[in-house]
C-alpha cells in the first residue's frame, strides 16, 4: 500500500488501550503465584545488625522470607554499567526504600503483613544527600572502595569524572564573559504503570515478566546472576503503559526469580507509585556555565561544569552524565570548550534514564546563560543564537557527527509561529531556548517480517512499544514496502523466545535502527518476490524492479501479493525476510561512538506572571522539532506535545523533597505533582521541520525527547522578559517566583554577574 | 453477613450482570474488580484517589475505585470500562480517543474514557476549558491531554 508513510494511521494496538484488554504485566494472572513485599526502613543510610524473620515465616501463608543471608554468597550484584546493586540490601542499606528483605505470601495480605513482621535491628546514619555533603572532607562513602578495584575515585563519592575539551579556553579573547551556577531537581519519571515483575520456573530454565524497554538486556543480566545460557531465560515484556526511561533498566526481575526458583512457584511484584518513587528518579544536578562573547555576540569559548547527583548504585545514569555533559556546549560554534561532568554517589534512591538522558541539567544552564548573555549583549536572544548556529556539516563537536540538518529552520519557524518581536501586552514575556541531544552512539536491531500465503504479513522486534508507537510506525513501513494493509499486519514484540535480538529501546532510536532493520526485512522479501516474479514470467530478474510494494514487469506493474499466490505454488507456505541495523562502536570516542542522529528543537514560548502570588501561566508554547521524516504526524505530535508536558514538570512543579534521614516527603501522587489537563498551557503549538535528512527510514530522526530539553530555559526567559528576575534554581513555583519578584532589585543585579569589557578567557 | 474468615458477602451488578461475591472487608473495590472478577481493564496506579486511572462508574456517578471499599458496593450498579464495548463495535469516544491520537501508551486510557464518558453524560457539550476541568483527575503522563480533549470534544460534536 504505497502511501503509508506520512500518513496518521491509527496506533497499531490501539482499540485494546480504549477497551482495557490490553494486558500489562500487573493484569497478567498466574495460577498459584506468590505476592511478594518487600521490607524496607524509614531511612536512607542504616547498619544493618540483624534480622528476625521468625514471626513473619510463622504467618500463615508466608511461603518464604528471603534476606541477603538467604541468597547465593557473595550476593549477586548487577547493574548495566558497574555491577554494584546487591538483590537485597547487604549490611546497610544506602537509599530510602533499599530492600532488607522481601516477603512471599499466598495473598496480597499475607505478604503485607508478613513484611511488618520482619524485625530490623539497626543503626541509622548519617546519609548524603546532596552534592556539597558527598564532597565534603571526610564524607562517608556511599560505595565500598573494594567494588571499585583499581579505581583512582574509589575513595570518594565521585563515581566518574568525563572531561571534554578542545580549542584554547585560556587563550581566548572575549569582550564579555557570563557565568551562572544553575540547579536542577530531582524528578521521577512517574509512569501510570506502576513497575511490575515477575517469575516463574520453566522447565530447566526461568521464565521473567516485566514492565521493561530492555527485554534482551534483562535476559542477559538474569542469565549472568543464574548461571544459565540465554536460551533458558525467557523475558516476556507486555507494552509498558509509560516508560520514559525509567523502565530501561533491571530492578527487582533478579528478586522475584530466586523466590520463583526457591519455591519453584511464580511470583508477583507490583511496586505501589510510591515504591516506584524510590526505584527510579533522573539525576538532580549544579551545573556552573562561563561562557565568552565577542561583542558582536560570537561566543569565544565555553566552561561547563556539571555535578550530577546520583544514587547510592550507578544504574545508567553515569552514562547519562557522560553522554548528556559530551554534547552540553548546545548547537553553536564553540571555538574553544572545557566540559567537567562527575557523577556523584548518594544515599538516594538510583537515578536512572529519563527522557532527554542527561541534556535537559545541562541545557538548563547553558541555554539560560544564552539569556544572559543576549540581554548583556543588547542583542535579541533569537538573533544571539543565529548567530552562533553550527550549520548542516559543521563538526560543532570535535569527532562526532556533524550537523544533520537545517537547524535555522527550525529557530525560525518557532520564532514565526510565538510571534517573536512582536508587542506583548504588560506583564508578559517571551522566551526561547534551543535543545540538542545526540540520538544513539551503538546499536543493533534484528527484525523478521514473514509475509504470509494470503498476504498477510506478521512482523518480530524488540522494541517496547511503550507509548510511541513503534507497533504502528513498524505497520506503515511493511504495509508501504509490502503493499499489505495496515489492518492484515500483526507486529509482535515482547517476548524474547520469538522476536529476534535488539540491543534496547531507548534514545529515540527505534523508528531509526529498527526501522531500518524492518525496511532491510522488506526489501529482503521484496527481493525474493522478484525472483519469483522472474521464474513466474521466465524474464530476467534485471527486468523486473520492486518497490513500495509494487513489481514492476516490461508489462506493466502487479502487487507483490499478486506474484506472492503463484510464486508459493500449491504448498503454499510464506516469504520470510530478516533485516539487521548496526551503529558500530568506534573505539576511542569519548562516547563509544559518534551520534546516529540529533534530535533538535526549538521552544519558544509567551509567559503571563501574577506579580501578587508568583504564578506563571503559559499563555503560548510552542515547540519545533527537526523529524527529518515524520513516519505518523499524528504520532509525531503526540510525542512533541508529551515531551514539552512533560517537561512543564520538572520546569514548574516536580521535585523531589527530603528530610534529615534522607526519607523522600513527598512519596506518590498527592504530595509530587505532574502536570494535569489544570497545568497546560493556553494554547500548544507542536510543529515539525522535514528535510528527509535523518539516517532512517524515508529520511527520518528519532524524535521523542527533543521538546522537554530547553522547556525550562524558554520558560525562565519568559518570566525574566516580563518580570526582570532572573532565577536558576527549579522549579519554579509560585513561591520561588514571588520570592524572586519580592527580591527583584537583588535579583537583578544579579543577572549579569559578570559583564565586563576585555578580559581574558 | 460476615463469615468467620471475616469475608462479607455482597451482591452487585457489574456491566449488566449480577454478582455474588466474598469480599474482605478492607478490600478496595478495585481489588474486587481487578483480582476477584479478572476485570484488569480498569487500571491500578496511585491507590490514592489521585490518578483516576481506576476511574469506574458507581450508580451512575464516577469514582476512584481504589477509595472505594468492595462492601460498600454492595447492592450498586456498576460500570466498568469493559462495560463499554461489550462484544460490539467501539463507542463513538472510544472510537474518537483512537482518532485523535488521545491513547499512547494506554495506561490510563480506560479511566480517560471513563471519567469522559461521565462529563458528556453530564454536559453534552463542554467547552474546551469544561473538558481541561472535568478531566482534571486523571493523569496522563505521556502528556496526550490536548489529544484527550479533541477526543471528548469530537465524541461531543458527533453525538448531534
Amino acid at each position: 500500500m504505497s502511501g503509508q508513510i506520512g500518513v496518521s494511521a491509527e496506533r497499531v494496538g490501539g482499540p485494546a488501550r480504549v477497551t482495557g484488554a490490553y494486558q500489562y504485566v500487573g493484569d497478567i494472572r498466574l495460577a498459584d503465584v506468590l505476592h511478594v513485599k518487600l521490607v524496607t526502613l524509614p531511612c536512607a543510610h542504616a547498619r544493618i545488625r540483624s534480622i528476625d524473620v521468625s514471626a513473619a515465616e510463622r504467618l500463615p501463608g508466608v511461603r518464604l522470607v528471603m534476606t541477603a543471608a538467604s541468597l547465593p554468597q557473595p550476593v549477586p550484584r548487577f547493574g548495566p554499567q558497574f555491577q554494584d546493586r546487591p538483590v537485597l540490601a547487604v549490611d546497610e542499606t544506602k537509599y530510602h526504600g533499599e530492600p532488607v528483605a522481601a516477603v512471599a505470601a499466598d495473598t496480597e495480605d499475607a505478604a503485607e503483613a508478613g513484611a511488618r513482621l520482619v524485625r530490623i535491628d539497626y543503626l541509622e546514619l548519617p546519609p548524603i544527600l546532596s552534592v556539597a555533603a558527598a564532597l565534603a572532607p571526610g564524607a562517608p562513602l556511599v560505595q565500598d572502595p573494594e567494588l571499585r578495584p583499581g579505581d583512582p575515585l574509589a575513595e570518594t563519592n565521585v563515581l566518574r569524572e568525563h572531561p571534554v575539551s578542545w580549542g584554547d579556553v585560556a587563550g581566548a579573547v572575549s569582550d564579555l564573559v557570563v557565568e551562572g551556577t544553575y540547579t536542577f531537581p530531582m524528578v521521577t519519571q512517574f509512569a501510570i504503570e506502576p513497575h511490575g515483575f515477575m517469575a516463574a520456573p520453566d522447565g530447566d530454565g526461568v521464565l521473567i515478566w516485566s514492565s521493561i524497554q530492555h527485554p534482551y538486556w534483562l535476559q542477559k543480566i538474569i542469565a549472568e546472576i543464574l548461571g544459565l545460557p540465554l536460551a533458558k531465560v525467557r523475558v516476556l515484556a507486555p507494552d509498558p503503559g509509560g516508560a520514559f526511561g525509567g523502565k530501561q533498566h533491571t530492578k527487582f526481575e533478579p528478586l522475584v526469580a530466586f523466590i520463583a526458583l526457591r519455591t519453584g512457584r511464580p511470583a508477583r511484584l507490583i511496586l505501589t507509585l510510591e515504591e516506584t518513587f524510590q526505584a527510579v528518579r533522573r539525576m538532580s544536578a549544579e551545573v556552573r556555565v562561563r561562557t565568552g562573547f565577542l561583542s558582536d555576540g560570537t561566543i569565544t569559548f565555553r566552561e561547563v561544569e556539571a555535578d550530577y547527583l546520583l544514587g547510592a548504585y550507578a544504574d545508567i545514569a553515569d552514562r547519562a552524565a557522560s553522554k548528556g555533559s559530551h554534547i552540553s556546549c548546545g548547537p553553536y560554534r564553540v571555538p574553544a570548550a572545557r566540559i567537567v561532568a562527575r557523577s556523584i554517589l548518594s544515599h538516594t534512591p538510583p537515578a536512572t534514564a529519563f527522557r532527554g538522558f542527561g541534556a535537559p541539567q545541562p541545557n538548563w544552564a547553558v541555554e539560560s546563560n544564552m539569556d544572559d548573555a543576549a540581554r548583556a549583549l543588547g542583542l535579541d536572544p533569537v538573533e544571539l543564537r543565529l548567530r552562533n548556529l553550527a550549520r548542516r556539516g559543521e563538526e560543532f563537536i570535535p569527532h562526532d557527527t556533524t550537523v544533520d540538518g537545517d537547524w535555522e529552520q527550525t529557530i525560525r519557524r518557532a520564532a514565526e509561529l510565538i510571534g517573536w518581536g512582536t508587542p506583548l501586552p504588560a506583564g508578559r514575556g517571551r522566551g526561547v531556548a534551543l535543545g540538542v541531544k545526540s540520538g544513539p552512539t551503538t546499536g543493533l536491531s534484528y527484525a523478521t517480517v514473514r509475509l504470509l500465503a494470503d498476504g498477510s504479513v506478521i512482523l518480530y522486534s524488540g522494541t517496547s512499544d511503550m507509548g510511541q508507537g513503534s507497533r504502528t510506525l513498524f505497520a506503515q513501513i511493511a504495509a508501504e514496502e509490502l503493499g499489505v494493509p495496515i489492518d492484515r499486519i500483526t507486529v509482535v514484540m515482547g517476548d524474547t523466545a520469538v522476536v529476534p535480538y535488539d540491543q534496547q529501546t531507548s534514545a529515540s532510536r527505534s523508528t531509526v535502527l529498527m526501522g531500518n532493520a524492518v525496511l532491510q526485512a522488506c526489501r529482503e522479501i521484496q527481493a525474493k518476490v522478484r525472483a519469483m516474479a522472474a521464474r513466474l514470467h521466465g524474464i530476467s530478474e534485471t527486468a523486473i524492479v520492486v518497490e513500495r510494494g509494487i513489481v514492476r514487469l516490461p508489462d506493466g506493474p502487479v502487487t507483490i501479493v499478486e506474484i506472492l499466490k503463484p510464486g508459493l505454488g500449491s504448498l503454499g507456505g510464506e516469504v520470510i525476510g530478516n533485516g539487521e541495523s548496526r551503529k558500530e562502536a568506534e573505539p576511542g570516542h569519548p562516547l563509544s561512538g559518534s551520534a546516529a542522529f540529533y534530535e533538535f528543537n526549538c521552544t519558544a514560548v509567551e509567559a503571563e506572571v501574577d506579580e501578587d502570588t508568583g504564578n506563571v501561566a503559559i499563555v503560548r508554547h510552542v515547540t519545533v522539532s527537526d523529524v527529518g521524516k515524520a513516519i505518523n504526524p499524528l504520532q509525531v505530535r503526540g510525542q512533541d506535545e508529551g515531551a514539552a508536558i512533560q517537561g512543564l514538570g520538572h520546569t514548574f512543579m516536580e521535585h523531589y523533597i527530603f528530610d534529615e534521614s534522607g526519607r523522600i516527603r513527598n512519596l506518590g501522587a498527592i504530595d509530587y505533582r505532574i502536570p494535569t489537563s489544570m497545568d497546560l498551557p493556553v494554547e500548544l503549538q507542536s510543529d515539525i521541520v522535514e528535510n528527509a535528512d535523518g539516517p532512517g527510514p524515508y529520511g527520518a530522526k528519532g524524535m521523542s525527547e527533543g521538546a522537554l530539553i530547553c522547556t525550562a530555559a524558554a520558560v525562565a526567559a519568559a518570566i525574566r522578559d516580563a518580570t526582570g528576575v532572573v532565577i536558576r534554581d527549579l522549579p519554579l513555583t509560585p513561591e520561588r517566583v514571588w520570592k524572586a519578584l519580592s527580591e527583584r532589585p537583588l535579583a537583578t543585579a544579579a543577572a549579569h554577574e559578570v559583564a565586563q569589557r576585555r578580559v581574558p578567557g | 453477613m460476615i463469615d468467620q474468615a471475616g469475608a462479607v458477602r455482597i451482591e452487585l451488578t457489574v456491566n449488566g450482570r449480577q454478582r455474588v461475591l466474598e469480599a474482605s472487608p478492607h478490600q478496595s473495590l478495585l481489588s474486587l474488580l481487578r483480582d476477584d472478577l479478572g476485570l484488569t481493564g480498569t487500571k491500578a496506579c496511585c491507590l490514592v484517589g489521585e490518578c483516576g486511572a481506576c476511574t469506574v462508574s458507581l450508580n451512575g456517578r464516577i469514582v476512584d475505585s481504589c477509595l472505594i471499599l468492595a462492601v460498600e458496593a454492595d447492592g450498586a450498579e456498576l460500570t466498568t470500562i469493559e462495560g463499554l464495548a461489550a462484544d460490539g463495535p467501539l463507542t463513538s469516544l472510544q472510537r474518537a480517543f483512537l482518532e485523535e491520537g488521545a491513547a499512547q501508551c494506554g495506561y490510563c486510557t480506560p479511566g480517560q474514557v471513563m471519567a469522559a464518558r461521565d462529563l458528556l453524560g453530564r454536559i453534552p457539550h463542554p467547552t474546551k476549558a469544561e473538558v481541561q476541568e472535568g478531566m482534571g483527575g486523571n493523569l496522563c503522563r505521556c502528556g496526550c491531554y490536548y489529544q484527550i480533549t479533541e477526543a471528548v470534544l469530537g465524541a461531543a460534536a458527533a453525538a448531534d
